[in-house]
């Protein structure tokens, strides 16, 4: 680590001044600190943001406002959070060790970096999200962790976060500050695919800092939603997949369906395709079975990770068939 | 700001980039709280801060200035007589190198206080309603932050039954 | 070793077939066999209250005035030299006392290897250390920084720039397999095996089955890094080291930096986990180095990604076993051949191909081993080296011969249960495998099982059973010494340098030494941990506790006869010989007599002496050269397999051992099941990822190697036959690896039995079931 000088933020506006003029934000730095630690980021300065307000307030139309600094342990733990969007808060828990929930922010998360292992091994590989133009030893490697779809030559690394494929899902708003005012993105469209800029994993400008997260009024199907998450080991790993599902019916049929899948890409993925095929559907396997085909059409695995499209596939139809079989 | 450790208050390091860890452990001499991976993989480190269990590897120790530290050494009582899970660990031997040791039972104290307070996990069949019954299952998967090499799993969940059964009469 | 050890070996062998036991260590049974107080109890381990007070001390919690931080730079090439080295920005960076490459580093010696014939040799492999620009494997050490903080230390460490002339590199395993070496020896074991026509029974067989078993690089994985804190005083070298090897450690270091023995002094009190990787690396040597040349203390605390670059981990392996049998299912040929990675400077044997040796009576035999020869830091001994694996292919084939036979897993293995060592045709010392197997059996409800796989299910969730068996031989080292001193109060107080990495050492010798001087526990101390005290061979190849446990008892023979003498004639015991007194009450006794008894502290008191000290030692492990002395184990899981995810659960593990007497049946009970659950690792995800383009170990941290969390152990039971080996100290035989064995294959077999899936590729990962 390089040496750095530390700030604790006054405010919201010394923040922002301090981040325009190149600090680095620091949250609960469960990621910096073990990024800065290892060399694959550097920063000469940090301002801490994780004592500034952090609350989780209800809106008037039944939505909800996170702060970036609420703790991913704090909003699993809240109340409307298990009621109204019940996947949010099995894929917090889902992640990473209690420990951890305990330090880390909401915004810290959604801007948490790959675990790609070439990503992390400074000296002795290559990766061109670290260094632009080095070439990607994972494409060719060890890549059972990666991404099959939105991947370019460039990068083939995944987004490692439980949460933000639950805030994909229930249509979460990033909201952003910046020298030139405050801005908000969905947060489906705030990670952006690697292409030839793998370096730029974000739509977060320099200078800007996250500071909330709402999320919408809850539907049928965000009450009804489930987080599933598959990986090596039964606890405290990183995802092979998962699944953030949410269904509701009318009358038999599909009336609304949300599905996001992370450990596939470089981004939460919102299941769009899959989503639009299931409308007015019968719930049953094999409609699911085709949702989700539709959606995994354009994957293109890698040497190590063809297994994640049939994974994918069967764990979306059982996250959905439990969800139609689920008594609201 | 000064740093609150096991209720002594003690100075901040120069360097930002001290780790809260290696304050307690190269600057106190406070080693009680070990060091096994050093980037929050393991939980070996695990102290209490403001009583909630975290990393103090993946903490600056700058971090916690104005705040309350406790380690295992701030666990017994007055008179040195041990914790009752620092009891329940040797009776049940939920140890064997003893490195995992201290972060397993700050681990569990904190766990503990969340599950008294309703908090779910990812085994929690009712997420709104929280943990029902304490099962081995909810025990492993809240503690599952903690690894252990040697194998000391069956006793260290005995240890933390027999803590929660004892302090629950 | 060599065709001449080979010959010899095989001579004293053949000697010793002839002799008879009664002129052998083991003759006659040890008399605590059966006269046990403190031994077979649950005592709690004595070190767990400052265990979980964290006022126990390791390597690197040593405080030192002016103390140095040493961080590691590793090669990033596998083979070749370096060109250039610029070490300009790190020396001249904040807090940077020193940085040490081949250009500045003392001279010094290369390692003396582990090695069965050299009790303080220590070394893992027999490379020079940064004494060349050579490079031998990628994550070599190419420079050492030492600075006033970690922080700094660190951060200059990034700064050293090197440029690598980089040669071909021999680091795929496939390819490295057409020019594989087979050695003539592996352990002490000849390698190659042919007896009994085996490849003509096998064609002939009415039953058989035939696969390629494989599994991969693994890590120790000990939850504290290795670490050393160093320091030079008057030219005398005292390290505050994390080993499993005290006197091979600091006898190493001796002829490494030309010290003679006694100025080496190495204190390792508590291990945080051993496993295998805690001996003599390169850090400890280098961390030794540089504060020579820095002239002040120096803690090296190793990263977890210096531990990969650093301690070697078991080599992957890649196993045929060919197994036939008559139509009763009496085995007539097992074949065995395989590969595993053994680099040119590597000391390590990964013996799998001895486990079928004398596991199950069979006509004939076909058994070899090769080595890869690849250029990868050297690999090491990790629980249960050579078993570990080899039960995972052996054990997976008998299942395979059982499903192929129709017969139930444990009828087949009743069937071949061995009487005597089926290769040498040598005796048991004691074996009991099929008395384990229905301890097992009851336990976990083997009835249950359904022989056709798939068969029950739950939900999502595919049921079954599966066994195996699990062995390690029994091995007691010779050298191994302790001291025992009788106090002025008739306390005794014993001391070795054997070594605590979770055992429960001086927990069970405390017990021990308790009963052979007839003691309550509370009247006997045991420390160990340190050079300082009296010679003590390694922890590894579960040989400690019968090393110690057979020095402890040669010292207390040298002290009844050394009381005796002090006695002299006004004492109850007057002209008893030392062979007819015993120890009892605080005292010795006429074995004849039990009225005629006088205590330690009244002999010594008119003696006037205020201690008496005898030192034993555990002679040559001559016993097993004539007997055939195996554990065995019978392991059993019940688990769940997703037909949606692939994922696997384990529901329950049972181990039923057959180790001879049980010590201390709570700290038995860990080992066992500690040793259990690194199987269970093994079997479900544990691997290090080589990347073969580059020899590079990518999988650096714990996130990425994948040791099992709470949630993934289940609850195990374990039970034991508890019957005396009659030709070891205590009966007993060692218990820290044979847990590991087995395991991999129970799990294996038992998907097999939910799934109808045979998965012979380890880990068990949920790509492979879907």
């Amino acid at each position: 680590m390089t040496p750095l000088r530390y700030v604790r933020a006054a405010d919201k506006v010394d923040a922002l001044a301090r981040v325009s003029s190149g600090a680095r934000c620091l949250g609960g730095g469960t990621n910096l600190v073990d990024l800065l630690r290892q060399n694959v980021e550097q920063a000469s300065e940090l301002v801490d943001i994780s004592r500034l307000h952090g609350a989780i307030q209800e809106r008037d139309d039944g939505g909800l406002f996170i702060d970036a600094s609420v703790t991913n342990a704090a909003l699993a733990a809240h109340p409307l959070v298990r009621r109204r969007y019940p996947v949010l808060a099995r894929a917090l828990l889902a992640g990473a060790s209690a420990q951890i929930r305990n330090m880390a922010t909401v915004g810290g998360n959604i801007l948490q970096r790959t675990r790609c292992t070439y990503f992390y091994d400074v000296d002795g590989a290559r990766c061109n999200k670290r260094q632009p133009g080095a070439g990607c030893d994972a494409r060719e490697g060890f890549n059972r962790y990666h991404a099959i779809l939105g991947a370019s030559d460039q990068c083939v690394a995944t987004h490692p976060s439980d949460m933000c494929v639950a805030l994909a899902m229930l249509d979460a708003v990033v909201h952003l500050s910046g020298a030139s005012g405050d801005r908000s993105v969905p947060l489906a469209d705030f990670h952006v695919p690697p292409g030839a800029t793998p370096q730029v994993e974000t739509v977060l400008l320099p200078g800007e800092l996250i500071t909330g997260v709402e999320l919408p009024p809850p539907t049928d199907a965000m009450v009804r939603s489930d987080y599933r998450k598959v990986r090596d080991r039964s606890s405290y790993a990183f995802a092979l997949v998962s699944v953030a599902g949410g269904l509701a019916l009318a009358e038999g049929r599909v009336r609304e369906a949300r599905i996001a899948l992370g450990g596939v890409a470089a981004k939460p993925w919102r299941a769009r395709r899959a989503e639009a095929a299931l409308i007015g559907v019968a719930p049953q396997s094999d409609a699911f079975v085709a949702a989700i085909r539709e959606e995994l059409a354009d994957a293109r695995p890698l040497s190590g990770n063809g297994f994640k499209i049939g994974l994918v596939e069967r764990t979306v139809v059982a996250v959905l068939t439990a969800l139609a079989g689920a008594r609201a | 700001m000064s740093i609150r450790v096991n209720d002594t208050e003690v100075p901040p390091p120069d360097d930002a980039r001290v780790s809260l860890l290696d304050l307690l452990r190269e600057h106190l001499h406070l080693t009680g709280t070990k060091k096994g991976c050093d980037q929050g993989a393991c939980g070996a480190c695990t102290v209490l801060l403001d009583g909630n269990r975290v990393l103090s590897c993946l903490t600056l120790a700058v971090q916690a200035e104005g705040r309350e530290v406790r380690t295992i050494e701030g666990l017994a009582g007055a008179n040195g007589e041990l914790h009752v899970l620092q009891r329940a660990f040797v009776e049940r031997d939920g140890l064997q190198c003893g490195y995992c040791t201290p972060g397993q039972i700050c681990s569990a104290i904190a766990m503990a206080e969340e599950l008294r307070r309703g908090d779910p996990s990812y085994v929690t069949p009712d997420i709104a309603a929280g943990p029902a019954a304490v099962t081995r299952e909810e025990i492993r998967e809240r503690m599952s932050g903690n690894l252990c090499r040697c194998g000391a799993h069956n006793g260290i969940v005995e240890a933390i039954e027999l803590m929660l059964a004892e302090t629950a009469a | 070793m060599t065709k001449l050890q080979n010959a010899i070996i095989g001579g004293v062998r053949a000697v010793l077939g002839q002799v008879p036991a009664s002129w052998l260590p083991g003759g006659t049974p040890d008399p605590l066999i059966d006269k046990r107080v403190a031994l077979g109890g649950q005592q709690s381990r004595i070190d767990g209250p400052d265990k979980v007070r964290g006022a126990a001390r390791f390597a690197a919690e040593v405080a030192m005035e002016d103390l140095l931080y040493a961080a590691f730079v590793h090669s990033t090439i596998a083979r070749g030299r370096i060109a250039d080295l610029d070490v300009s920005d790190a020396e001249a960076a904040p807090g940077v006392a020193l940085v040490m490459t081949y250009r500045n580093a003392p001279r010094i010696g290369v390692p003396p290897p582990i090695g069965l014939t050299n009790l303080k040799a220590a070394g893992n492999h027999t490379l020079p250390i940064m004494q060349d620009p050579e490079i031998h494997w990628n994550g070599q050490v190419v420079a050492v920084v030492l600075a006033e903080t970690r922080e700094q230390a660190d951060h200059a460490a990034s700064l050293v720039r090197v440029r690598y002339d980089a040669a071909p590199a021999r680091t795929r395993f496939e390819e490295g397999k057409a020019s594989a070496s087979t050695p003539e020896s592996i352990l002490v074991e000849r390698n190659r095996l042919d007896k009994g026509n085996a490849g003509q029974k096998f064609a002939q067989a009415a039953a058989k089955v035939d696969g390629v078993y494989t599994t991969p690089w693994e890590s120790h994985a000990p939850i504290e890094p290795h670490a050393a804190t160093v320091a030079w005083r008057d030219g005398k070298l005292i390290m505050h080291d994390a080993t499993q090897m005290i006197h091979a450690t600091a006898g190493s270091l001796a002829k490494i930096f030309g010290l003679k023995a006694e100025d080496v002094h190495v204190s390792s009190p508590y291990v945080g986990g051993g496993f295998g990787a805690k001996a003599l690396w390169d850090h400890q040597i280098l961390g030794v180095a540089a504060a020579k040349l820095a002239g002040r203390p120096v803690r090296v605390a190793l990263s977890r990604a210096s531990m990969h670059r650093l301690i070697g981990g078991r080599t992957r392996t890649e196993q045929r076993v060919a197994l036939a049998a008559d139509a009763d299912g009496k085995l007539t040929a097992l074949l065995h051949h395989g590969y595993g990675v053994k680099p040119r400077h590597s000391v390590c044997d990964e013996g799998f191909s001895l486990t079928g040796r004398s596991l199950y009576a069979c006509e004939s035999f076909d058994i070899v081993q090769h080595n890869v020869e690849l250029d990868l830091l050297a690999n090491s001994f990790m629980r249960g080296p050579g078993e570990t694996p080899g039960t995972f292919a052996i054990e997976c084939a008998m299942d395979e011969l059982a499903h192929a036979l129709g017969m139930d897993p444990i009828e087949l293995r009743r069937r071949n249960a061995a009487t005597r060592d089926p290769v040498s045709g040598a005796p048991h010392s004691q074996s009991a495998m099929m008395e384990a197997y229905d301890l097992g059996a009851a336990r976990i409800g083997w009835y249950r099982r359904s022989a056709e796989p798939g068969t029950h299910r739950d939900g999502e969730w595919r049921l079954g059973m599966g066994c195996a068996t699990g062995t390690f031989p029994f091995t007691r080292m010779p050298g191994t010494s302790a001291r025992i001193t009788l106090d002025a109060n008739g306390d005794a107080h014993v001391a070795s340098a054997a070594q605590e990495m979770g055992m429960g050492t001086a927990t069970v010798q405390r017990q021990h030494a308790a009963d052979r001087l007839g003691l309550p526990v509370d009247r006997v101390t045991v420390t160990i941990g340190d050079s300082r005290l009296p010679f003590a061979s390694f922890a590894g190849g579960s040989s400690q506790t019968a090393s110690l446990a057979a020095a402890i008892s040669a010292a207390s023979g040298k002290l009844a006869i050394q009381l005796m003498r002090l006695a002299g004639n006004d004492t109850p015991l007057a002209g008893l010989k030392p062979s007819e007194v015993e120890f009892a009450d605080g005292g010795l006794r006429s074995v004849e007599d039990p009225a005629r008894h006088e205590s330690f502290a009244s002999i010594l008191r008119r003696a006037g002496r205020g201690e008496l000290s005898a030192i034993g030692e555990s002679g040559a492990p001559l016993e097993v050269l004539k007997y055939s002395m195996h554990s065995t184990s019978a392991i059993f899981c019940e688990l769940r397999v997703s037909e949606v995810t692939g994922e696997i659960r384990v529901d329950r593990l049972v181990g039923a051992f057959d180790c001879g007497r049980i010590l201390n049946a709570k700290t038995a009970t860990s080992q066992f099941k500690g040793g259990m659950i690194m199987g269970l690792g093994m079997a479900l995800t544990e691997e290090t990822l080589l990347d073969e383009r580059t020899g590079r170990i990518m999988s650096t941290s714990l996130a990425d190697y994948h040791v099992p969390v709470h949630l993934d152990v289940p609850d195990i039971d374990v039970l034991w036959t508890d019957i005396p080996d009659p030709r070891t100290p205590l009966g007993a035989r060692g218990i820290g690896e044979i847990g590991t064995t087995g395991v991999a294959a129970a799990v294996a077999n038992a998907v097999f039995n939910a799934t109808g899936k045979r998965v012979r590729d380890l880990p068990l990962t949920l790509d492979k079931l879907l």
